[in-house]
């Protein structure tokens, strides 16, 4: 078990590399900043997969968590397609 | 299966990938491989947690099929010009996936608890904390985005004809909603789980909340009275009720009331909100879906969960407030405010007096002789799917030696960096998509400006008029090239309501078509000219 303490600590340090790094992101990436952005917090997929496949969790629990994976899935490979059919135009002639 | 440690590890490397995954959204040439690198990280991110533990395959798997099909299939179909509605949809996507692992998560804690004297046990304080974070962010989340993506595909407000698909998706995600309260608390009301008591109260409370939402979402109009009663009473009950849910976290019927009430608001949050703050909503959304996913971090104690979480939160908040700046707005102010005419607008024929409509074959004159061409587009070029035609234009009177740039406003379109997706689907080199700051300092030596379906970031009220409701937004300062051409299909005011001077002034000359159709207008009377 990981103390709470750390997890904040992770927590705001993050949020401040988060920061630093889209206010070098240029205005004319936005777009797919913001749907490559979206597939990352994606990652719910990590804890729906978790929950989903627990060997001792009642079906309820299991059956909620199918549908997480469900809908994280849509959002972790439609985002991350999107977003590279969205830079591939973004090209230098 | 590998050890704890080693995964944690492999999360860590996962982390370091997602953040140069957003280093090289930096520039467009790393874009690509940035993106590539966002996505290797996810999947070692998902091969490290797989082989962690022994696992229960065939829900895994269903879902995983499921959503891969759904969303491949989405990412490949989706048009360029409806990426708004596309980014919309997948953020409540987002949210929805962490309100529902936050409920599964505490109805295993709950369910591993044996007996009375295990109760409060089973889920420590930051457990139950990010449980209702969780819960409420994700919920508001999942439903403000359904309505940003109602608004955003117009079958929300039935002001347009909806296509048959259009429909069949409003009313069966109202009826699903309604449907899925009501199952639920009839079946928590017959048969309580957990040792909660007056299940009842709590299944009538849920059941209320799905009613409302599905009924919000069916309305014809974006207003209705007593709203702001709604918002704050909703915004107190997602306290009241995360506040019972903390000291009773054995009641998990009251999560789904919390994941009920952050519903209504997150409706009613996103329904007042005009067309022209779109972007501002997007991005909001955005950045609470990664503060769910972080939430859900604590919940379950997963670090990569929170790292990716909050990179997502920070990147959404910062483009929040580009938009907010570039509407010269507070962020409470398109959350709660109302943008529309104030009591001094001057009325609309007063100012459209001297307005001089022209033909193509005039324009074609103009840029005859220009050495300088701006093309300023709007969201009207979007909906007209005008971009390839602009870009036509654009290599036309390039090819007569013309320079043409391209003066993009930070929040024309319904998304951050809409119009620049839009141009790039089109091969526009991006080195001539200029921003207003650049653009403008060089306005007074274009010879023309062309407006292509754009309104209010070209209002020159917003410099003269301190009493206008778009006072000190900064526009794009077409009125001080030489000519400035507008293509629009009528006089009608852009979203903020108002009439817009500077179709009337001297130097500019409406041409009233589809922006499409008048581009290629113009290309034809070109091409006749020369």
């Amino acid at each position: 078990m990981v103390s709470l303490v750390a997890l904040l600590t992770i927590f705001v340090l993050a949020i401040f590399v988060g920061f630093e790094l889209i206010t070098k992101v240029p205005p004319t990436l936005h777009t797919p900043l913001m749907s490559g952005s979206n597939a990352i917090s994606g990652i719910t997929l990590v804890g729906a997969l978790l929950l989903a496949g627990s060997l001792d969790s009642p079906v309820l629990s299991k059956t909620l968590a199918a549908v997480a994976v469900a809908l994280a899935t849509i959002n972790v490979v439609g985002g991350f397609l999107v977003t590279h059919r969205m830079l591939a135009m973004f090209k230098k002639k | 299966m590998i050890p704890e440690q080693l995964r944690d590890i492999l999360y860590v490397v996962a982390a370091v990938l997602f953040i140069y995954d957003l280093k090289w959204m930096a520039h467009p040439r790393t874009a690509v491989r940035g993106n590539a690198t966002g996505a290797m990280g996810m999947a070692l991110a998902v091969a490290a947690t797989l082989l962690s533990e022994p696992l229960d395959w065939p829900y895994m798997l269903v879902g995983v099929a499921v959503g891969g099909l759904i969303g491949a299939v989405a990412a490949a179909r989706v048009q360029m010009t409806a990426m708004p509605e596309m980014v919309g949809l997948f953020n409540g996507f987002g949210g929805g996936a962490s309100v529902l692992v936050a409920g599964s998560a505490l109805v295993a804690a709950v369910t591993a608890m044996t007996g009375a004297a295990a109760a409060g046990n089973g889920a420590g304080m930051q457990m139950k904390v990010a449980t209702v974070a969780s819960g409420l962010i994700g919920s508001v989340t999942f439903f403000g985005s359904y309505v940003a993506f109602g608004k955003l595909a117009e079958f929300l407000a039935v002001k347009w004809k909806l296509h048959t698909w259009q429909k069949v998706i409003k009313y069966s995600f109202s009826l699903a909603v309604v449907a899925g309260g009501v199952w639920y608390g009839v079946v928590a009301g017959i048969m309580p789980h957990g040792v909660g008591s007056n299940t009842g109260l709590l299944s009538i409370a849920l059941i209320v909340c799905a009613l409302i939402i599905g009924g919000l979402l069916l309305r014809k109009s974006d207003r209705f009275p007593g709203m702001n009663v709604v918002k704050w009473l909703s915004a107190v009950a997602c306290l009241a009720v995360g506040g019972a849910l903390v000291i009773n976290p054995e009641n998990f019927m009251l999560f789904w009331v919390l994941a009920g009430v952050a519903g209504v608001l997150g409706v009613i949050l996103t329904l007042s909100i005009g067309g022209a703050d779109m972007p501002v909503v997007i991005a909001l959304l955005n950045s609470y879906s990664g503060l769910a996913a972080a939430a859900t971090g604590f919940v379950i104690n997963n670090t990569v969960l929170i790292i990716s979480g909050s990179l997502v939160g920070a990147s959404g908040i910062i483009l929040t407030n580009i938009m907010c700046k570039a509407m010269n707005r507070s962020l409470a102010n398109v959350l709660f405010g109302t943008m529309g005419p104030t009591g001094d607008t001057p009325a609309a024929d007063e100012v459209y007096k001297t307005v001089k409509a022209t033909s193509a074959e005039e324009i074609a004159m103009v840029l005859d002789g220009a050495q300088r061409v701006a093309i300023v587009p709007g969201y009207g070029m979007a909906v007209a799917q005008a971009q390839h035609a602009v870009r036509s234009l654009a290599q036309l009177l390039e090819a007569a030696g013309t320079s043409v740039d391209f003066a993009i406003h930070p929040v024309a379109g319904r998304m951050p960096g809409h119009m620049n997706v839009l141009l790039a689907e089109a091969d526009v080199d991006y080195d001539k998509l200029l921003e207003m700051d650049d653009i403008n300092a060089e306005m007074d030596q274009y010879d023309v400006a062309i407006v292509v379906g754009a309104n209010d970031v070209v209002n020159p009220v917003a410099r003269t008029d301190p009493n206008s409701p778009i006072a000190g937004m900064p526009i794009i300062d077409v009125d001080k090239a030489n000519t400035v051409i507008v293509i629009k299909r009528s006089l009608s005011p852009g979203f903020a309501g108002i009439p817009n001077p500077l179709f009337a002034l001297d130097n500019t000359l409406m041409f009233f078509s589809d922006g499409r159709k008048a581009i290629n207008d113009i290309i034809a009377a070109v091409k006749e000219a020369a």
